[in-house]
């Protein structure tokens, strides 16, 4: 709510203006009946034409100005649920940037997607209609009665009666449908998830002739979805019938109050006729009402996950005061443990080596060995539990992220590439690189048939880059990371699109460079030529040498090699 | 289109035809107690006009009024007991009718062909499962009961005023139009306003997801700052765009509400003139029917608005059923229906003449030929994109083939059921793919009668009994979306899926990419044991894996280019000793 609020007060003006022209517009249309009563007991009892006329005109201009107030309060509101909608968007866009790794991960990318789009049109619709018809409501709802008192303190007693009661069945309804339309939202995400498997799946799913269990299991999902929403929908239909019964109820209670204030001499017809003018436009107020809980209170359930993300810290620059960069050793690692949040047992267990500028270290391992793991604490992104890293000399913690990525690139294991075209891809890896400096990193990345079969650098790329081919991305993933030029050039695992041909090329293109290179791979192939290779297994460092002295050493090495029809 | 979108909708409707009856009864009971109540309260406001006796003391007949007030009572009973009717069947008739129209759309999916699944954004099916059937039963079938209630209420309270008046019902009758008139106006204008703010909405969207997707690399590459220029960009122009939508369209209410202000101002006025006029006639026309008239043209205006609204919503509810009937009027694949089954198959494959293409402008297979006798080893190697994948899609009839055939035991695959062909096969692909659900449940899916011993031993014999076991719940693990298990060892679970099926033949397609090779080098044992006896088509990256195939299938651009044994293609010299040499090459 806090950070509702906060995006509000640039629309300070515009949110306090849109109620107060809605009051207005709500005066007018109190008045109406007062008008009218005037009408019955003046105008027809007098048999006063010219009175009546005055009064018809007065009717006109209430609702004239009623139109101008209202046209000024919907243009407040609309501008206010609009700005508010697009801040909201723009801290959250900016707040999800700004996460470390772990908050993604624990976040999610399919949450992440939901926040941004429905959550918030969510909150949008909820803004504008909480200042356009939920603050109407009990102004119109409160105003009757008071206009109602107004005429004749018996008569308001009635309404005195009338309100409580109305409020107690919407919250009371409201209370009850809450928690019920929550479970709809569950099980939606159960047929959802039915639908989402199946088309993903579809090849599985028919290889293994289980079309129609899965049909099943969708009818079964599907019909307990159905049968909630009827439940949720049973205790809504409750709403608007018990609404109306209190309120004609009321009805008859006023005539009779009416009637006996009447013959008391107290009242007069037409004042009767206001009275139950009033009752009348309570009624029409509250279904209403009854139409909008439903998006106000998703409106602040979406708020509500907003401002959890909104109020996360996410990744400071550093954390730890600067340090001194120096030396000769471009990484080390001393004494590293790491544990995933959530994770039971460490994913790296007392890490310790450490690589000179200018040396190709390969890290070679099984699969869920740690090696990604590893090299995802040199930028960063993951902060090493017990001991530290070094890159330069410096701790990383002590490092700024952002100088940090820049001496850093890391081709991640799943490349991805985005929407616009090669060009504008390469420049991700800096953005004032030259044409010159754009070719010769493709060219170290062995994508010059990319770049030629899209028909140059300006060769446009579809979302997700789906015009790509696995081993094409991965070879502008690369190429990406090589317009940085890096003084530390990570490849996490990035080249197993690639055919052996083109990946022992790209790997001696990638030798003529100067910088500190990572290789992560299964492969001894792929590592044999470093001047370092560490081996992993269950996250410790099991063997630390080169490819002959591993050979020798380390029996895991040997068995890999051996397994990958090496010739040792 | 929009004729035959209509007529579909009605033919879906027909089951629910008694419960629509209801509810038009229910609606029309509704209506018919909402209109008599404020008649009767105009009587009752009759009741109050007193006579003065001679003492100066008013006189009111109460027992009049208490008559008036049970009449209302009934009304009132009348009316709340259909309109709870109305909500219950209306939302019965819209619910069953979503979950069907849902569950003909999901079944579909197991019957379209693969060629249209493949072609299309899992997004862009799902979105038509779900929120089209939504929208199309919020839309169309609650709207058509507001329609329904709405086109009631006017008729009814026409009847009544011009029952009660003609002259005042003139009135109201000749000047709501008005009313009608402004907000088509309005609703108009609003349309383009809304296609302007959606565009750019999809816009934002499109850009937010895929940064959103790829936000580790975003960070990786110091990206954030571009990104929310861009993104701020994108959200200015939907922010201004928006306001021009929701401004507008937010304008129809306090517009036709004026339009209602000044109908009830005529009322007033003519009503009033028409008291005045006919006071003391034979029929008066007093101020409690006066009451009861301003109340009819505040009821009477409400459904029009109600009414444009639906309207609207209608356009909208119309394109989401026609795109949901769309889908699941789309041709499905060729039927099995009359087929006999291929039983158990000894395995012999027989590929001849075949040509396939996924697009008619790019052929991708041509004259395809060869043949893999029963319970040998076929492996198929070559670059990215030479087709290998596309012929285990023709060999499990996940597409069929364009020309030539492929023959089974000497049956025309097209000829026998895809079930029975299917239940041949076993597959294991590179792209793991397990189900939300319990790891049992997802390693016996191909042999769901499996015993524990059967199902322990496979995982076993894959590796993966381990990593089962340090789940939280064993086999009886749920496995998330995105899985507890590594990638490596989903794909070992899918081994021991396909171990658990015993099939006749066995596709194994990249089947080891995520497994590390020492993993892999232990399961090839038991792959062995699962290929022995077995027509295996092996698809690899790594040649060492299929040394010693009986038959290795070369394809470089769709065609087979070389096809023989391990030692006769390298003897060759061909294109695979050269494959053969660069992945063994020094570097």
């Amino acid at each position: 709510m806090k950070q509702l609020l906060s995006c509000l007060k640039t629309y300070k003006k515009e949110a306090i203006l849109s109620p107060l022209f809605k009051l207005f517009e709500a005066c007018m249309e109190l008045l109406v009946p007062l008008v009218v009563s005037h009408i019955v007991n003046v105008g027809i009892a007098g048999a006063d034409k010219m009175y009546i006329v005055h009064c018809v005109l007065l009717l006109v201009a209430f609702g004239a100005a009623g139109l101008a107030f209202a046209l000024t309060a919907q243009y407040f509101a609309a501008k206010a649920a609009v700005g508010v909608s697009a801040e909201l968007r723009k801290r959250l866009f900016s707040k999800l940037q700004s996460l470390s790794y772990e908050e993604i991960d624990e976040i999610g990318t399919s949450q992440m997607v939901t926040l941004m789009s429905s959550d918030v049109n969510q909150v949008q619709a909820g803004v504008n209609l909480t200042l356009r018809l939920f603050l109407r409501s009990p102004i119109i709802v409160f105003g009757a009665a008071a206009m109602a008192f107004f005429v004749d303190v018996y008569a308001g007693l009635v309404f005195l009666i009338l309100i409580p009661l109305l409020a107690i069945v919407i919250v009371l309804v409201m209370a009850a449908t809450g928690p019920l339309y929550r479970k709809v939202q569950e099980r939606m995400d159960g047929v959802n998830l039915s639908v989402r498997e199946n088309l993903q799946g579809v090849r599985v799913i028919r290889a293994f002739c289980h079309e129609e269990k899965e049909l099943d299991t969708f009818d079964e999902r599907n019909g307990s979805l159905c049968a909630q929403q009827k439940r949720a929908g049973r205790i809504s239909a409750v709403m608007n019938p018990l609404t109306f019964c209190f309120v004609n109820l009321a009805v008859i209670l006023l005539v009779l109050v009416g009637g006996m204030r009447v013959s008391m001499g107290a009242l007069e017809q037409g004042d009767v006729i206001a009275l139950y003018n009033y009752i009348s436009i309570i009624l029409v107020e509250l279904v209403k009402l009854a139409n909008y809980v439903f998006t106000v209170s998703r409106a602040l359930s979406s708020q509500r996950r907003i401002g959890e993300v909104l109020a996360r810290s996410g990744e400071p620059a550093r954390y730890l005061p600067p340090e001194e960069e120096n030396g000769e050793t471009a990484v080390c690692f001393d004494h590293v443990t790491f544990t995933y949040r959530g994770g039971g047992a460490p994913a790296l267990t007392d890490i310790d080596f450490s690589v000179k500028k200018g040396e190709t270290v390969g890290i070679l391992g099984g699969t869920g060995s740690g090696k990604s793991t590893l090299v995802h604490l040199i930028p960063r992104f993951y902060r090493a539990g017990v001991g530290t890293v070094r890159v330069n000399g410096a701790n990383v913690d002590a490092l700024d992220a952002e100088a940090l990525r820049n001496t850093v690139a890391i081709v991640p294991q799943k490349s991805l590439i985005f929407q616009g075209s090669i060009r504008s891809n390469l420049l991700w890896g800096n953005k004032d690189a030259a044409e010159e400096d754009l070719l010769r990193a493709v060219k170290i990345a062995q994508a010059e048939d990319v770049v030629t079969a899209k028909g140059g650098l300006d060769g446009e790329i579809a979302q997700e880059g789906k015009n790509l081919s696995g081993g094409q991305r991965q070879r502008l993933s690369i190429a990406r990371a090589l317009v940085r030029n890096p003084e530390i050039l990570i490849l996490d695992d990035s080249s197993s699109a690639l055919d052996y041909a083109t990946d022992a090329r790209l790997r001696a293109a990638l030798k003529s460079l100067d910088c500190t290179t990572f290789i992560v791979s299964q492969r001894t192939a792929s590592v044999r030529g470093a001047d370092k290779i560490v081996v992993l297994e269950e996250g410790k460092i099991v063997g630390l040498g080169t490819h002959e002295e591993l050979l020798g050493s380390c029996p895991l090495y040997r068995e890999i090699d051996a397994s990958q029809g090496g010739r040792a | 289109m929009k004729q035959s979108t209509l007529k579909q909708i009605v033919r879906r409707l027909r089951p629910y035809m008694g419960w629509l009856i209801l509810t038009a009864a229910a609606a029309i009971v509704t209506v018919a107690g909402q209109l008599m109540v404020p008649y009767f309260v105009g009587k009752a406001i009759d009741g109050l006009a007193y006579s003065v006796s001679e003492a100066g003391k008013r006189a009111i007949d109460f027992g009049y009024l208490y008559r008036q007030f049970i009449l209302i009572a009934v009304c009132i009973a009348a009316a709340v007991a259909g309109q709870f009717v109305l909500s219950l069947t209306n939302n019965r008739v819209a619910y069953h009718a979503l979950a069907a129209l849902r569950r003909d759309a999901f079944a579909k999916i197991g019957v379209l062909p693969l060629s249209y699944i493949d072609s299309r954004a899992y997004g862009d099916i799902s979105s038509v499962i779900m929120s089209d059937a939504e929208q199309f039963s919020d839309g169309l079938l609650l709207g058509f009961t507001q329609l329904f209630t709405g086109a009631a209420t006017i008729v009814g309270v026409l009847i009544m005023m011009f029952l009660i008046r003609w002259e005042v019902a003139l009135v109201v009758l000749l000047v709501t139009p008005l009313s009608l008139f402004a907000a088509k106006i309005i609703a108009s204008r609003t349309y383009k306003m809304f296609r302007a703010q959606a565009e750019a909405r999809a816009e934002q969207t499109a850009f937010a997801d895929e940064m959103i997707a790829g936000l580790k690399v975003v960070k990786a590459y110091i990206h954030e700052d571009e990104n929310e220029e861009r993104f701020g960009a994108l959200n200015e122009t939907l922010r201004k765009k928006s306001l021009s939508a929701l401004f507008l369209s937010s304008t129809t209410n306090p517009v036709t509400r004026f339009v209602n202000s000044v109908v009830y101002a005529l009322v007033a006025l003519v009503g009033a003139f028409l008291a005045i006029a006919s006071a003391g006639s034979a029929v008066p026309f007093t101020a409690g029917a006066l009451t009861t008239f301003l109340s009819y043209s505040n009821q009477y205006t409400k459904p029009f608005n109600e009414i444009s609204e639906v309207i609207a919503e209608f356009q909208n509810a119309l394109a989401c059923a026609a795109r949901l009937f769309a889908l699941i009027d789309e041709p499905s694949q060729s039927s099995d229906e009359g087929l006999p089954d291929l039983g158990r198959a000894a395995g012999e494959v027989c590929v001849e003449n075949v040509s396939f293409s996924y697009s008619p402008d790019r052929t991708l297979i041509e004259g395809m030929n060869f043949r893999a006798e029963a319970g040998k080893r076929i492996a198929i190697v070559g670059p990215t994109g030479c087709g290998k994948t596309t012929l285990i899609n023709l060999l499990m009839r996940f597409y069929d083939v364009g020309e030539g055939a492929i023959y089974v035991d000497g049956k025309d695959i097209r000829t026998v059921t895809r079930r029975s062909l299917r239940e041949n096969f076993g597959m294991v692909l590179q792209e793991t793919w397990l189900k939300e659900a319990t790891v049992r449940e997802n390693l016996c899916m191909g042999n769901p009668s499996c015993s524990e011993e059967d199902m322990e031993k496979a995982a076993r014999a894959s590796h993966v009994h381990g990593a089962i076991m340090r789940l939280p719940n064993g086999y009886d693990t749920v496995l998330g979306e995105e899985g507890s298990l590594s990638e490596g060892q989903k794909q070992l679970l899918c081994i021991a899926r396909a171990m658990l099926c015993r099939p006749t033949m066995l596709i194994l397609d990249e089947a080891t990419s995520n497994i590390d090779t020492r993993t892999e080098q232990l399961v090839q044992d038991a792959f062995a044991r699962l290929m022995e006896g077995r027509t295996c088509f092996v698809v690899a990256h790594r040649l060492s894996t299929i040394q010693n195939s009986d038959l290795i299938l070369v394809m470089k651009a769709g065609n087979i280019v070389e096809q023989g044994t391990h030692a006769e293609l390298l003897a060759r010299d061909g294109f695979y000793a050269e494959l053969y040499r660069a992945q063994f090459a020094e570097v």
